[in-house]
């Protein structure tokens, strides 16, 4: 839920990254965190087991620029993504602005991407959201694999809507930004749309 | 769902009245508040050198935890929570179910001091989100967002 604040002119946006274990969610934060100039960012938190799994979630604070007079602010989260972590993701999508969901290319992950973004939607529907209103852009990673399946096979079972897709390999940065662009976009957009009423 | 939140200078202004008193009454060192989201909302006290925008998402987290935790108990929510440090504690207070405060204070205080004003505080705040609310959801209320084009969009990220 986007917090205006007419004092300061801010307004701060929740995005979560979303998909199966292993994924790249944090790699993505990482990445970001690593390229954005220090006087846009604030501290990355992983909240991490010893074995550098997320535990209960990312955080990144980051600062696009002004719109209109106002600063905008969007505080990135990741989800852990093993499946026994299920009540720490429905924490985490409580008031989110706008969900990326990366997908493992692999074709041997494919099993996961599917469970994971049944995993979404029944989890945002829990919130009263649907997947297919709320901002959403999907991330096909790890597209430098040699058992990356053909994209085309990747959007017929996890895309089906058509939603705004990119390819990445979020270990080199490729795609990274493209796809936290396309979302915040998606984000403000809705901000328009939805201006003054209760969302 | 909830509504959006925004908040005006009338309201803010109150909001930071009772956190700065709230600071001096409980002989805290910092006190803020953070919607249930992890927004920060409001701070006073000694936070020069303090991540408060860490601090206000971990806390948001924390509370969605101990919220969760409740729900499998049955319970409506543990409102309170308070952790003890050797040097500094923490105590935390979910205010109206919709935002949290927090007060983080040393040896100069005690958790009884901190609770009796807390609660006080907790009641003003109660008033003051509820009306904010109110205000938000109101017919007519500013859209400063429903003027801005595909271009002002795109600008931001052109860099």
């Amino acid at each position: 839920m986007s917090f205006i604040n007419y004092l300061s002119r801010e307004i701060n946006c929740k995005l979560v990254y979303y998909g199966p274990g292993l994924c790249g969610k944090t790699t993505n934060l990482q990445y970001i965190y690593n390229k954005t100039a220090p006087d846009a960012k604030g501290k990355m938190i992983s909240l991490a087991t010893e074995q550098e799994r997320t535990l209960f979630f990312d955080f990144l604070p980051l600062s696009l620029g002004e719109i209109r007079g106002f600063r905008t602010r969007f505080h990135l989260y990741t989800v852990p993504g093993q499946v026994f972590y299920d009540a720490s993701r429905k924490l985490i999508l409580k008031g989110v602005d706008g969900v990326i969901f990366v997908a493992d290319s692999q074709i041997e992950r494919m099993e996961a991407n599917i469970e994971s973004i049944e995993n979404l939607r029944t989890n945002l529907a829990e919130q009263g959201y649907s997947l297919d209103k709320v901002p959403f852009v999907m991330q096909y990673n790890k597209r430098d694999l040699p058992s990356a399946a053909p994209v085309e096979e990747l959007r017929s079972m996890l895309n089906p809507t058509n939603a705004v897709e990119f390819e990445a390999v979020a270990s080199t940065g490729q795609g990274v930004f493209d796809t936290l662009k396309a979302v915040a976009k998606l984000v403000l957009t809705e901000l328009r749309k939805g201006s003054g009423a209760p969302g | 769902m909830n509504p959006q939140m925004v908040m005006y200078e009338e309201e803010f202004n109150q909001i930071q009245t009772v956190v700065d008193r709230l600071v001096k009454e409980a002989n805290a060192r910092v006190v803020f508040i953070v919607d249930k989201n992890g927004q920060l909302i409001s701070s006073s006290g000694d936070i020069e050198n303090l991540d408060t925008t860490s601090l206000a998402s971990l806390t948001a987290g924390n509370i969605a935890a101990t919220g969760g935790m409740a729900k499998l108990l049955k319970e409506n929510e543990f409102a309170t929570q308070f952790h003890e440090g050797e040097k500094q504690n923490v105590h935390i207070q979910l205010v109206g179910n919709r935002v949290i405060l927090v007060v983080i204070f040393d040896a100069r205080s005690s958790l009884g001091l901190v609770r009796l004003r807390v609660r006080k505080a907790s009641d003003e705040l109660n008033g003051i989100f509820e009306a904010l609310l109110n205000k938000v959801a109101a017919p007519g209320a500013d859209a400063p967002f429903a003027e801005i084009t595909d271009e002002d969009i795109d600008n931001l990220f052109n860099d």
